[in-house]
């Protein structure tokens, strides 16, 4: 018998101290801040230093639809957590699906714009200097909205086959800090892409 | 290999090769730059023993005062929990000293970097390679590699060298201790670096970012000339190359080998940019950036083995016939 | 040893089969466990990265040697850097921040032990891939396939022009897998000192060594994602024909400095706030007093760990930044010596006064205190930018960071396992042979890195397989590996120390030192649940105020 962890659901954290998920995602967010704050660095560094092919301006069309889709995405999770710790698990699943649903939608906004800027532009990542930050800054943010929408997923799947009570309120917390972190990074990679980089 | 009885021998001659001479001390500066540096090294290294003195001395007394004796041992001493006087104290003289080392330091950078460029100025550009160094005089129309020629610079009238530092490949940097700081030679980032030395002579240094295989053997040798030394030099590199009849078997080897692909020399077919202008080799005392002396045993060597001299150099081995190898080392040596 | 160890009265019980026991150890998330794996993890690899720095050092006793081919020794330069910071000083500090922060801080296991475990198993995971490297390629004499990019990776030598086959990808795939598993640590360290604190310790109680490590773990979140970031970039420009250091497509090298920088300088700080932590508990207990100013010490740690964002490119004073960057990065580094220069002095109050007792771990951290001292002195050399224009990318800056990462980190590290080794297995360690090793060290240390200020002065530049003769290098070299030679023996004096005493070595009791914080309360090793009952504290120094009830130091907080 292997000496057997100590479960801390089991035992109460000391009062008056922060939930450990929250300070855990908090510190999360705080690295893939760093990570991303990078590659925007190196996205403005090489704003107009391409030395051939398409520039934003010639092939950029701002995704207005599938940004709203992602912000708005924000407000139906954080209403569904609400829902969730209120016990409307109805509301929250209707809520928390529909999370998904517009996280799909942002995902498929992103793909359908690479298809077009591959397609009918040539802008590839290996074009010239815009299409290799503009591919990894919008794909890393791709990724992270990936990760989120399959953590999103497996919640649902436990969701619907009635394993998550009001008891789990606080972690899905923690999951829409992440989603809600995601979808600031997009403001922020929306504005240096589409806005300042035009 | 075809003559393996031919490489030990070669292997003597490079490792008799020269007796490196050359003092690299950073405190024995020759240029301004250099003698910058060196004055605010010593105000730096003045600064910081007086520091390590002071603390040091401070250490080893509460070493030795308050040691744990058999008498004090069962009992413990005064619980101190601080003091925001000391504190204080101890936070206002470092920011103090901090202060004079800024002021020095940002009056040297400007010194030294924002230094305006006289129009008696020398300019050369650098372009670092692996493993070697090209050096492009703009307004004489000179090209050579690996030994830097310059004047020598009177402080009453000041000429000196400008260099412009590019880098065909990798990342290099340009040390040459007594006459300046080093500064690096970074591809798509071209930068600038002067000297003006004070004596004639042979100043030597070496690459100091490590640019790959032979980062080790990218030697640098700076000859100061005198002015009239410097002219004579300019004028023999601005000659196209000798044209000696009785080499021609050897310099048909080297038109109708690879050697042009990578060589120069002024006046032939040959106009390679990958490797060093050969048009006036047997100006150099050395050949591949130091690595061995300029002799003709040497340069066979180097054509047929030269991992031998400078093992994973760039240069390959010309799989050449002893009696091509032997014409080729015969025309180049002409190449005065 | 085991913490499973039943006793029955009058009654033998067998050893667990060693299989079963490997099990216990590989699907442990006991955080003293886990400590211990990365302990041992880093004493394995420190072996190895010594092993190639002693072909170094042969290599370079004198001009012109032939040991190893300029390929061979290009790859150990690059493996003994890359070896000793990710998978020597990051494994051991993390496996001592592992068992002491959730013990210190009165908690029963970090607040994610199965995060935990993975971290760990990532991290090792990283330092197996990179050794993997030295298989195939040109064979294992020829050193393989290990990277010969230095350990800092500068594009673009690690283009696939100039960096073909595969060396440069272990470097990449192996840190940035390491690198995410540094994180998880980070994670935990920071939400078991923020949650999992035992009534009574407010953040103004905690012991320094929790304060310390919690600074490093907040600097961890910040810098190592950007080394990530440029190592993905790396990996797009090398396989996807991306062009982030591409110079021929305007892309630039100067870039990767700046990355990599952002990382490496705060990563050197990251390395050396948690030396700070165990000479902060070390040195009170020995001197028998409590730290001298605490509360400057936390800001002072604070405000380094700031400050060390802003420095990153004084590694880069000789690229070619205007003078204006070049004045700003001066002063930022010269700034971040004054909180510096602070803690050691507050750790000089600390003995002033004191009953200083001159055992191994006190040596070591008085070692630590001559020797930071020194190399915080030529850190200011190096910041005044025209004097770094000469020293820079010389051998003064290779002695110069040893100095910091030996003579500093090394020896509060030593002074660490002497420390805590008796709690963690119930043995003292011999103090017999800890003296030995302590003046061998000493004696190893100073003959190598103070001479080899002395070749950077006369020219030397770093990572040069051979040297011209006549350049007054020679000797000094010569020194140098003698000095390296005896440090590897002291090193061996030192493990021989800790496998002797696990077997021999006096029992150690709860409270060897007579100290004063929460792990000293509990037996030596713990068991599985840390303490029997949590504790709950009245001051910074639990165990003072239970020993001197008449003058706790709860009446002066």
């Amino acid at each position: 018998m292997s000496a057997a962890a100590i479960s801390l659901s089991e035992m109460q954290q000391p009062s008056g101290r922060p939930y450990r998920g929250k300070v855990a995602m908090a510190c999360l967010i705080i690295a893939e801040s760093a990570i991303f704050t990078i590659f925007v660095v190196a996205y403005l560094f090489y704003l107009g230093k391409s030395l051939t092919g398409p520039t934003p301006r010639e092939v950029l069309e701002t995704p207005i639809f599938f940004t709203i889709c992602l912000l708005s995405s924000s407000l139906t999770i954080h209403y569904a957590g609400k829902f969730l710790e209120r016990g409307e698990r109805g509301a929250f699943l209707s809520l928390w699906s529909l999370t998904i649903l517009l996280g799909g939608l942002f995902l498929f906004g992103t793909g359908r714009e690479w298809y077009r800027l591959i397609y009918e532009h040539g802008l590839t990542i290996s074009t010239n200097l815009f299409g290799t930050t503009y591919y990894s800054l919008v794909g890393l943010h791709a990724f992270h909205v990936s990760a989120g929408l399959i953590m999103l997923f497996m919640v649902a799947i436990f969701a619907f086959s009635g394993r998550v009570g009001t008891e789990h309120s606080r972690r899905v917390e923690v999951l829409s800090l992440y989603w809600h972190f995601v979808d600031a990074v997009w403001v922020v990679v929306f504005t240096v892409v589409y806005v300042l980089g035009r | 290999m075809r003559s393996v009885a031919f490489l030990p021998c070669c292997m003597t001659t490079v490792a008799v090769a020269h007796a490196s001479m050359g003092s690299t001390n950073i405190f024995a500066p020759q240029s301004t730059p250099a003698r910058s540096i060196f004055h605010l090294s010593i105000l730096v290294l003045t600064i910081t023993g007086i520091i390590f003195v002071v603390v040091s001395t401070l250490l080893l007394y509460s070493i030795l005062k308050f040691r744990s004796t058999s008498a004090t041992a069962n009992s413990e001493p005064a619980q101190v929990y601080g003091s925001t006087q000391i504190e204080l104290a101890w936070t206002v003289i470092p920011i103090l000293i901090v202060v004079v080392l800024f002021v020095a330091t940002a009056r040297g950078i400007h010194e030294i970097q924002d230094a305006p460029e006289p129009e008696s100025a020398v300019e050369v550009t650098v372009i670092g390679h692996q493993f070697w160094w090209e050096y492009r005089y703009p307004q004489l129309g000179v090209v050579t590699a690996n030994e830097l020629h310059i004047p020598v610079s009177d402080p009453a009238h000041p000429k000196p060298t400008f260099l412009q530092l590019l880098s065909a490949d990798t990342d290099h940097s340009f040390w040459v201790p007594e006459l300046a700081g080093k500064t690096d030679l970074i591809p798509n980032h071209p930068n600038r670096m002067w000297m003006d030395p004070q004596r004639t002579g042979i100043i030597v240094g070496q690459c100091a970012q490590y640019c790959g295989t032979q980062h080790a053997k990218m030697l640098l040798r700076v000859s100061v000339d005198s002015p009239e030394d410097f002219a004579e030099w300019v004028r023999e590199q601005q000659q196209p190359a000798i044209a000696d009849e009785r080499v021609a078997a050897g310099k048909r080897v080297f038109e109708t080998t690879a050697c042009i692909n990578c060589h120069s020399i002024s006046g032939t077919v040959a106009n390679g940019r990958f490797g060093p202008d050969l048009t006036h080799l047997m100006s150099r005392t050395t050949i591949a950036a130091g690595a061995a002396l300029n002799t003709p045993e040497n340069l066979g060597l180097w054509i047929e083995n030269p991992d031998a001299i400078k093992r994973g150099s760039l240069m390959p081995a010309m799989q050449l016939s002893k009696s091509e190898r032997e014409a080729l080392v015969g025309y180049l040596e002409t190449l005065r | 040893m085991s913490s499973d160890a039943i006793i029955i009265p009058g009654g033998r019980v067998e050893g667990k089969p060693w299989v079963d026991a490997l099990q216990d150890w590989v699907t442990t998330v006991d955080h003293k466990r886990i400590g211990i794996l990365y302990i041992v993890y880093a004493l394995i690899f420190l072996l190895l990265g010594g092993f190639e720095v002693l072909i170094i050092r042969i290599q370079l006793m004198h001009s012109r040697i032939d040991f190893v081919s300029p390929q061979v020794f290009n790859r150990m330069f690059t493996m003994h850097g890359t070896t000793m910071i990710f998978f020597v000083a990051m494994p051991v500090l993390f496996g001592f921040a592992n068992y002491l922060v959730p013990l210190m801080v009165g908690a029963r296991d970090m607040a994610f032990p199965r995060l935990n475990a993975f971290s760990f198993w990532l991290s090792a995971f990283g330092g197996l891939l990179l050794y993997f490297s030295f298989l195939g390629g040109s064979g294992l004499y020829g050193a393989g396939n290990a990277p010969d990019v230095g350990w800092w990776a500068y594009a673009p030598l690690t283009a696939r022009a100039f960096s073909p086959g595969h060396s440069s990808d272990y470097w990449t795939l192996a840190l940035l897998v390491s690198g995410f598993g540094s994180i998880g640590t980070a994670i935990n360290i920071i939400s078991t000192t923020l949650c999992l604190r035992c009534p009574g310790m407010r953040l103004s109680r905690m012991p320094l060594l929790v304060w310390l490590n919690l600074v490093m773990a907040g600097m961890v979140l910040i810098v190592i994602t950007p080394l990530s970031a440029a190592q993905i970039m790396l990996l797009v420009d090398r396989y996807l024909g991306g062009h982030f250091f591409d110079a021929q497509a305007g892309g630039s090298a100067v870039l990767w400095m700046h990355f990599f920088w952002i990382f490496g300088h705060p990563e050197v700080y990251i390395l050396v706030i948690p030396a700070f932590a165990f000479v902060s508990e070390i040195i009170p207990v020995f001197s028998r007093k409590p730290i001298f100013g605490y509360p400057v010490m936390v800001a002072a740690t604070v405000c380094i760990g700031f400050v060390s964002l802003s420095v990153w490119a004084h590694h880069m004073f000789t690229v070619g930044m205007n003078s204006y960057a070049n004045s700003f990065f001066a002063i930022t580094t010269m700034a971040i010596g004054v909180p510096t220069g602070i803690k050691i002095f507050n750790w000089i109050g600390t003995m002033w006064g004191g009953r200083i007792q001159f055992k191994t771990p006190m040596l070591f951290s008085i070692g630590f205190l001559f020797q930071f001292l020194i190399s915080g002195l030529t850190g200011i050399m190096l910041a005044c930018v025209p004097f770094d224009w000469q020293l820079s990318l010389s051998y003064f800056v290779v002695a110069h960071f040893h100095y910091v990462i030996v003579g500093g980190i090394l020896f509060a590290l030593f002074a660490a396992f002497y420390y805590w080794y008796p709690k963690m297995t119930g043995r003292m360690l011999s103090e017999r042979l800890g003296k030995w090793h302590f003046w061998l060290f000493f004696i190893g240390f100073h003959l190598t890195f103070d001479v080899m200020h002395v070749p950077g002065l006369l020219g030397m530049p770093r990572r040069i397989y051979t040297y011209e003769p006549g350049r007054g290098w020679d000797t000094l070299n010569l020194i140098v590996t003698i000095g390296a030679f005896i440090q590897a023996v002291a090193t061996l004096v030192f493990v021989w120390n800790l496998i002797s005493s696990y077997f021999n070595g006096a029992e150690a009791g709860n409270d060897p030192w007579d100290a004063w914080t929460l792990e000293w309360s509990t037996s030596s090793p713990p068991p599985t649940y840390n303490f029997a009952t949590v504790p709950e504290v009245a001051s910074r120094r639990p165990l003072w105020d239970l020993k001197h009830p008449e003058d706790p130091d709860s009446q002066y907080e």
